[in-house]
């Protein structure tokens, strides 16, 4: 049956969700983005997580640029990056990131270089499990759109 | 445009340097009914308001130049009812943006929101002596943006009242008495081609420096009937 095929893929959407809140992976912003998507913005969630994957991946890049060079000194550089990447992860809802960004701000404001680096590996290793699981997600809502379309036919 | 019409919808202007929370805060107002312009800092949202940097001297302001007309790129007068801005940004910032709202005899009557992802308490009590409005913590939710309606209210009201003091003093004087609270709403209808209301007088006026004027215990927007004919793209 068509309508088992959407059924069983908002399921799975709500397990992934379920899952991401469970590790604190996500928190209570994500579900207040979900709910500023309707008809007048069916793809606002979306939109959202795509500037900031844009974002965070130059900020990323950047950071990582900037500790690794060998005259390294740009401390003040290191936090404002931080602090936006801070500021946009908890806009979105990504918690643990954000947490993550907190602990990199500390270790870059007692100018330990080590602990940045590291704060930066784990960062980067957060960044990439969001990027997944919520590429997962819209994937899941995608093919739960398609499968609702064929039982009921309606504009995309 | 009328009084009717400004009415059905309340604008907002909204500044903040990251596009996510820009993107955000537009649909947070949008989903709450309110017209959004969203610009990306304290600079450009004083371009957005008609402020500009040479207000204080008289002498060295063109006539032409108008100076509390917001435009769009369309050249038409846009009226701000509030204006929401996050703290943090490089260059002005939001603190700076509503001191500078705050001095402008002009602006000053528009309510400010400050927004900040950090919760300091002398920042924030600093804001509200600034005359904030409110203070908001970041992620704005929908629920905060109720808190916002009282507050352009009691501008849109005491406007009102001002406008209708204003008719019946007209009566008496031909010259500019130095106007109450004009929000610009009433400038808008002060502006419209010569209905019977006598006010023609106060928009041949050339406005002196708004910072010059002594201010009247509500507040003094003296420059209100400045013509505007020239306007200032919308920088975003």
């Amino acid at each position: 049956m068509l309508g088992l095929g959407e059924d069983r893929l908002r399921a799975d959407m709500n397990r992934l969700l379920a899952l991401l809140f469970h590790q604190g992976v996500l928190d209570e912003q994500f579900l207040q983005l979900q709910q500023l998507q309707d008809e007048s913005s069916p793809n606002f969630v979306s939109e959202v997580v795509n500037i900031y994957f844009h974002e965070s991946e130059k900020l990323l890049m950047n950071l990582r640029t900037l500790l690794m060079d060998k005259e390294f000194s740009g401390y003040k550089k290191i936090g404002i990056h931080l602090n936006q990447m801070m500021g946009s992860s908890s806009s979105i809802g990504a918690k643990r990131l954000a947490n993550v960004c907190v602990a990199f701000r500390t270790a870059s404001q007692l100018n330990n270089r080590p602990g940045c680096l590291r704060a930066l590996e784990l960062l980067e290793h957060e960044y990439c499990y969001l990027k997944n699981k919520l590429h997962e997600l819209f994937q899941l809502e995608q093919q739960r759109i398609l499968a609702a379309g064929v039982r009921y036919p309606r504009q995309m | 445009m009328g009084m009717a019409a400004a009415e059905s919808q309340f604008h907002v202007l909204a500044v903040d340097d990251s596009v996510i929370d820009r993107k955000l805060i537009e649909r947070l107002l949008k989903t709450s009914s309110y017209q959004v312009t969203t610009v990306d800092s304290g600079s450009k949202a004083l371009q957005f308001l008609g402020l500009h940097e040479e207000e204080g001297d008289p002498q060295t302001n063109p006539p032409q130049t108008p100076c509390v007309s917001p435009t769009n790129s369309h050249h038409q007068e846009v009226e701000v009812n509030l204006v929401i801005t996050d703290y943090c940004m490089p260059g002005m910032t939001g603190y700076d943006l509503l001191k500078k709202i705050k001095e402008s005899s002009s602006l000053r009557n528009i309510p400010v929101v400050i927004m900040s992802s950090e919760n300091v308490p002398s920042r924030i009590s600093r804001c509200l002596e600034e005359g904030a409005e409110e203070f908001f913590l970041k992620p704005v939710r929908l629920s905060d943006l109720n808190r916002l309606k009282p507050h352009i209210m009691k501008t849109k009201i005491k406007g009102q009242q001002n406008l209708e003091k204003l008719e019946e003093e007209s009566e008496e004087t031909q010259f500019p008495s130095p106007p109450t609270l004009l929000p610009l709403q009433e400038q808008q209808q002060l502006q419209q081609p010569p209905q019977s209301q006598p006010q023609p007088q106060q928009q041949e006026q050339q406005p002196p420096s708004n910072n010059k004027r002594k201010a009247m215990e509500e507040g003094l927007s003296p420059d209100r009937t400045r013509p505007r004919y020239n306007g200032i793209a919308t920088l975003v």
